[in-house]
């Protein structure tokens, strides 16, 4: 009995959502809002039982750490952000955490620039890695727009293009079947768990 | 000086995580557990400032009665009862806080990005009636990738599979490799301009 109510609920909700697709409605907007208050809901406790309670509450009451309430007013300092008066004491534990920002620099550069250009510079020994960096170099080369694409030079940032859609494509095609999984999944469970025609 | 002194800690700060970066020495390796323990200390009371919009935005809508403020009643009521739920009775299996997971956030979220399935396919056919020779060759690779996945694929043609993972792994890849390398150099330049200043937008409006 309990099972039929939890799968009513969730094919009720499932079906409020699919209803968009007739047009935007006060079945869809009722689920949309659940969605956005039970979401938030929902990250509240796991927050503060895998954020506050090891990090915040333990150190200090627990543990005795009592240097930890620096970092905790600091944080407690975000809630000024709607202040008019006081607003400017939320910028403390922002720049404290952007503050990593320093160590981006030279990560980014290593994992996203040099690893990538030492991967597109292996010795070019067929077809398919002469492909690889045709299309690395004249992508990179459409994205350097200090020189009008015209002429011979407009002909290879073309090349790029192709290259680029070719790439979207994939992605594409990837994102597509990850929706249409759950789609399918969805069908399954109204189909299967809720009205039991399938099994 | 309410602008200048957390500029002058994000720079201190970020030349001194540049400089651990670089230098592997036991007072480096002190700094970043320090700060880790900290920025872990500071970061629960930022999910307090998302509530405190939430509220603040539909406390506003329902305050002022604008039109569909009823719906603002029912995000306040979900996040209220849920969180409720999660700190009454724990949030282990079993619980009402997962039993809200499990028959009401997940199945509509899941919905949620299932819908899009049919919105995607509407704008494969929109890029198609565009007819230029870029999204042609765009839905072509789509259609193969997609194909590819299925068993519907290999039946068509056995080439399908191979012709799928032939794209994955040749243009897709050098198209990955060089946004990747862009994205990277985006990501750099932006982390610079915040460290030595020029970027202050996060900083806000005001004085």
């Amino acid at each position: 009995m309990f099972e039929t109510i939890s799968n009513f609920v969730a094919a009720f909700l499932t079906l409020s959502i699919f209803s968009f697709l007739y047009k935007d409605n006060p079945f869809y907007k009722f689920a949309e809002a659940l969605l956005v208050g039970v979401s938030m809901g929902y990250a509240i406790p796991l927050v503060y039982e895998n954020v506050f309670l090891p990090y915040v509450y333990s150190p200090i009451f627990l543990s005795h750490k009592f240097i930890i309430i620096i970092p905790a007013l600091l944080g407690s300092l975000y809630m000024f952000r709607f202040s008019k008066n006081l607003g400017w004491l939320a910028r403390y534990p922002i720049v404290f955490g952007l503050s990593i920002v320093g160590m981006s620099v030279p990560m980014s550069i290593h994992s996203s620039v040099l690893v990538q250009m030492r991967s597109a510079m292996l010795p070019i020994d067929g077809i398919n890695t002469a492909l690889i960096f045709i299309g690395t170099i004249t992508i990179l080369l459409y994205f350097f727009f200090s020189k009008a694409h015209k002429g011979i030079y407009g002909k290879v940032t073309n090349v790029g293009i192709w290259f680029m859609m070719i790439g979207f494509g994939a992605s594409f095609g990837y994102t597509v079947m990850a929706r249409v999984s759950l789609l399918i999944g969805r069908i399954q469970f109204l189909l299967g768990d809720w009205l039991g025609l399938v099994k | 000086m309410k602008r200048q002194i957390p500029l002058i800690i994000i720079i201190t700060m970020g030349f001194m995580f540049v400089a651990h970066s670089f230098i592997p020495h036991k007072v480096s390796a002190d700094f970043f557990d320090w700060f880790q323990d900290w920025v872990k200390a500071v970061s629960p009371f930022a999910v307090s400032l998302g509530i405190m919009s939430l509220f603040m935005v539909h406390g506003t809508k329902i305050k002022r009665k604008v039109p569909n403020w009823q719906y603002s009643v029912i995000t306040l009521s979900g996040l209220i009862f849920t969180a409720l739920a999660g700190f009454i009775w724990g949030t282990h299996v079993g619980t009402p806080y997962m039993w809200l997971f499990e028959n009401v956030q997940m199945p509509m979220s899941a919905t949620m990005f299932a819908l899009l399935a049919f919105y995607i396919a509407s704008a494969a056919y929109k890029a198609f009636r565009a007819r230029s020779a870029e999204a042609t060759v765009l839905l072509i690779a789509a259609v193969i990738v997609m194909l590819g996945q299925v068993p519907l694929g290999a039946m068509i043609s056995k080439w399908i599979p191979e012709a799928s993972t032939w794209i994955l792994n040749v243009p897709n890849l050098a198209a990955k490799r060089a946004i990747m390398i862009g994205v990277g150099l985006g990501i750099t330049a932006t982390s610079l301009k915040i460290l030595l200043g020029i970027e202050r937008t996060y900083l806000g409006g005001g004085d």
